[in-house]
């Protein structure tokens, strides 16, 4: 089936429920950039597949980890559950996560227990699914600092655990990074990392690379500067610690650090690239998602956004951030770095998900790659071996940059649209978000599609206005996030890696905060801020199968085989995050600046939804 | 010590006189519990001795809800509710009800006072030196002596002292004073009030030449008029407390003196027919 291509781009949308009005699919056009140069370098090519660590384990009876595997894939093998019989799904229990915040995580499956973890204060929850109903079996409270809560900056929220020969890891939002004995629930060790004292938070999942646990820091809105710590899974020790900013030796970049382009090439970068010691409240956090391959054994993840975010005082590159990191899962040694976004001007951090790919190749071995898509708006193909830069397409609406140069490899800015002192900008696209923020897309070993969970906002540029923080006054810009392009703020989007298009893309109303799952029964899961949990035909976009949860949804669907043999499916009802600020924070719909400006692009979403915090698990009857 | 930041359920500590009556008002303050010179848990703020000044016109205690007055501060609470002022803020922000402001503080060069004194941003001798400015997060703001340092392409001899600081020291905010008193840099380009704090308390003798404004950049004033805040709702305590600000404005003059507070106004008491006969 890998060589099935759907050629249906248009579709109409069935007539499903009467709620349905603010989705549809249509024709899905990649949103044009007001300048191409970037190319579909891989046009004409067979579709990527999956690598072979990638592969099943046990059937996919299991989700382990919130990427499904190190390639962060987010498929299933699994296909009981299909385009045909989905419409059946019900809802067989629900569990209330004890806490109405912002849920981001993903439920793990692991032996016939499930585990998930609550956003801020982090509890640990197992569940045990051979009993009806799924009872609680343990949980575990970790001990926290409350002060953690006033320091995050988007929500108090978790983004899940990982589970690794028979222990759960996940972080603290209050800086530590935790393993608990999956049977019992007892805490096998805690090692503190990060310092709330200085504004740094920790709220990504854990990614276990052989026997180490990959951890990354949050917080570069506060000036702290980003670092990815490696642990000893067993002790808790840190192994290495590689920082964003700063000199080489601190970078952990030696002799094996060979970048595929020249502007990497060089020594203390990370240093050079700043004005004066600026590099040392840089950003460049880690708060996003680790892949690992263990052929090559490198850990893959993105930085943050350099600070501090107004950039008129940090000329320069500002390397390490808004850029990948590959690293050698042992050491920590750098082996090459790609930079998205040079010198960073709105925000557009660069830690989404990399997802492992490998491109056939008629002439021999296959290319090993990887998939990922920015903040910026474009999604690029790298060559994961060697950080080549193989194609940069836009799939969101772009002003403030012209496209990616694919011989330099830097993005080219469009000036017109960059935020400066004493200048009103309109329209700029996309807005700090990104055109799409941390919420992870799935990739179809199937297929080769990926599937994009995203955004679509814009914002203006307005009169300055005061402000005030620490005993500081100063004056800033008014930011005023707003829709894109079409009213709507977010889509689901299938892409063609292949092709460097969308194959199809269904509009919502709200961003598209939510990961996504896709499954070997062509269907893939989403769900939507106003509360909807969706199936669609992966193949077309048609919609199959939806059930309106509680709240709003930001969380990671997953799949697994329970112990009676049946597909599940997992999802975290629960609004919240940046984008769900306004309900899960009660911020004033009037303050449109509230939450970095994106309270004004959400001021209607307390209108359809509450704060909520529950699991939902799906079955056919 | 975790109860640096105290959650708001746990913050409400009674300053003041002890069990008083059931009818006796309250000042509910909302402060940051470790933001000197402003405010201060243990009450050594000019805040909390101007907080104090406010309480005793009104015949209230005060009480206070502490919190790190970063983002979120106003949200967490004024505006939730659990408190009603905000001792500290520039007048007209737009989500309070400013009183009239009692003092007028500007950005300041703090220097070692065997220094030649800056003339302005557009001094040559600024480029030579080593400048040190304090650096908001990720708001998409800096404050306006970046803005006017950036806008003539001073980068490079520029270093960056983050505004929330240490939280976990005495004085998150000290640093970037201590820098010039131990000679790190050359020149800080600070806000007043914390600039004459802790000028007074370094050991090398410091000088502060105030920032009125910069002509090339009037979108960035170095300027600011500070007021109480209460929410907008709040009429009548706004204008009890522009009462008690007026009838005490020797004793508020004498505490922002004390603190070093480098003035721009005139910290003269109005005359006593003025008040009263105001339209």
């Amino acid at each position: 089936m890998r060589n099935f291509h759907p050629i249906f781009a248009v579709l109409a949308a069935l007539p499903m429920t009467a709620t349905l009005t603010t989705a549809h699919a249509e024709d899905a056009q990649p949103p044009p950039s007001s300048a191409s140069i970037s190319t579909g370098a891989l046009a004409d090519k067979a579709p990527p597949v999956a690598p072979s660590f990638a592969g099943p384990v046990q059937g996919d009876a299991e989700w382990s980890s919130p990427g499904r595997d190190s390639a962060l894939t987010r498929y299933s093998t699994l296909g009981d559950i299909n385009v045909s019989n989905v419409k059946n799904l019900r809802n067989v229990f629900t569990f209330s996560m004890g806490v109405n915040r912002g849920q981001e995580a993903a439920p793990l499956v692991v032996g016939n227990t499930l585990y998930v973890v609550s956003p801020y204060p982090n509890t640990l929850y197992a569940l045990d699914l051979t009993q009806p109903g799924a009872p609680l079996k343990w949980r575990y409270d970790p001990p926290q600092d409350e002060a953690a809560q006033g320091v995050a900056c988007c929500d108090v929220v978790n983004r899940g655990a990982t589970y690794s020969d028979g222990k759960l890891y996940f972080n603290t939002l209050d800086g530590s990074t935790v393993a608990v004995d999956a049977a019992t629930g007892k805490e096998a060790w805690r090692t503190k990392l990060a310092t709330i004292q200085m504004g740094e938070t920790m709220t990504m999942a854990p990614l276990v690379a052989k026997d180490k646990v990959i951890v990354g820091n949050s917080g570069g809105e506060l000036g702290v500067r980003g670092w990815a710590i490696a642990l000893d899974k067993n002790t808790g020790k840190v192994v290495w610690k590689a920082y964003s900013t700063g000199p080489d030796k601190e970078v952990l970049i030696g002799p094996d650090f060979k970048p595929h382009y020249a502007q990497y090439k060089g020594s203390d970068l990370g240093v050079g690239t700043w004005p004066a010691d600026m590099w040392k409240q840089g950003g460049g956090t880690v708060w996003g998602w680790v892949s690992y391959d263990p052929d090559l054994n490198l850990v893959y993840y993105g930085t943050s956004n350099p600070g501090p975010w107004n950039s008129s005082m940090r000329p320069g590159d500002n390397l390490w951030t808004a850029g990948i990191f590959a690293r050698d899962a042992d050491t920590g040694e750098a082996r090459w770095f790609y930079q998205f976004s040079p010198h960073d001007m709105s925000d557009y951090d660069g830690v989404n998900e990399n997802i492992l790919i490998d491109l056939p190749s008629a002439s021999g071995a296959a290319r090993k790659a990887l998939v990922h898509p920015d903040r910026n708006g474009h999604i690029y193909v790298i060559d994961r071996v060697t950080g080549e830069l193989l194609s940069a397409e836009p799939f969101h609406h772009i002003t403030s940059t012209k496209g990616v140069d694919l011989k330099s490899g830097r993005l080219v800015y469009n000036e017109e649209k960059q935020p400066q002192p004493n200048k009103f900008v309109k329209d700029i696209c996309p807005a700090p978000p990104g055109a799409k923020d941390w919420q992870p897309a799935a990739f179809s070993h199937k297929t080769g599609h990926l599937f994009l969970p995203h955004n679509n906002l814009c914002m203006d540029l307005k009169e300055t206005e005061v402000g005030y923080i620490a005993g500081t006054p100063y004056v800033g810009a008014e930011v005023l996030m707003k829709a894109g392009p079409g009213g709507y703020r977010g889509a689901f989007t299938a892409w063609d890696i292949s092709a460097g298009k969308a194959l199809w893309s269904i509009k919502e109303r709200f961003p598209v905060w939510s990961g996504a799952l896709v499954t070997d029964g062509d269907v893939a899961f989403y769900g939507t801020m106003d509360g909807w949990f969706k199936a669609v035909n992966a193949n077309t976009g048609e919609p199959l199968w939806q059930f309106k949860t509680s709240s709003g949804i930001i969380g990671q669907p997953t799949t697994w085989r329970g112990p009676d043999n049946k597909q599940y499916i997992g999802i975290l009802s629960g609004v919240g995050g940046w984008s769900g600020a306004i309900v899960a924070g009660d911020l004033d719909a009037r303050d449109g600046t509230a939450a970095l400006g994106f309270v004004n692009a959400m001021k209607d979403l307390p209108s359809v939804t509450t704060k909520g915090g529950t699991l939902y698990v799906f079955a056919l009857p | 010590m975790s109860s640096r930041f105290p959650s708001l359920i746990a913050i409400c500590l009674v300053v003041g006189t002890a069990a008083t009556p059931v009818a006796a008002r309250e000042m509910r303050v909302c402060a940051d519990p470790n933001n000197l010179p402003f405010s201060k848990q243990d009450g050594s703020g000019f805040e909390n001795k101007i907080a104090d000044i406010i309480a005793q016109e009104l015949g209230a205690t005060v009480t206070y809800t502490w919190f790190a007055q970063r983002r979120g501060f106003l949200r967490n609470t004024l505006n939730a509710g659990v408190c009603d002022v905000v001792i500290g803020y520039p007048r007209n922000y737009q989500i309070l009800r400013s009183t009239r402001p009692y003092y007028r503080s500007s950005y300041v060069f703090v220097q070692r006072a065997d220094e030649k004194p800056i003339a302005g941003y557009d001094d040559p001798a600024l480029r030579q030196m080593q400048i040190g400015v304090q650096l908001i997060g990720d708001d998409g703001a800096n404050t306006p002596p970046v803005a006017a340092l950036a806008k003539r392409g001073m980068t490079a001899n520029v270093h960056g002292f983050p505004v929330y600081g240490d939280y976990r020291t005495a004085a998150p905010l000290a640093p970037i004073v201590d820098a010039v008193s131990k000679g790190t840099i050359d020149v800080a380009v600070v806000w007043g009030p914390t600039a004459g704090y802790f000028a007074k308390h370094e050991d090398t003798p410091l000088k502060l030449t105030p920032i009125l404004f910069d002509s090339t950049l009037l979108s960035q004033p170095m300027t600011f008029d500070i007021a109480v805040g209460v929410r907008k709702t709040e009429l009548a305590l706004s204008d009890e407390i522009d009462r008690a600000l007026r009838n005490r404005r020797a004793d508020i003059n004498a505490v922002l003196q004390s603190y070093g507070v480098p003035r721009t106004d005139t910290p003269n008491p109005a005359p006593a027919s003025v008040v009263g006969s105001m339209p």
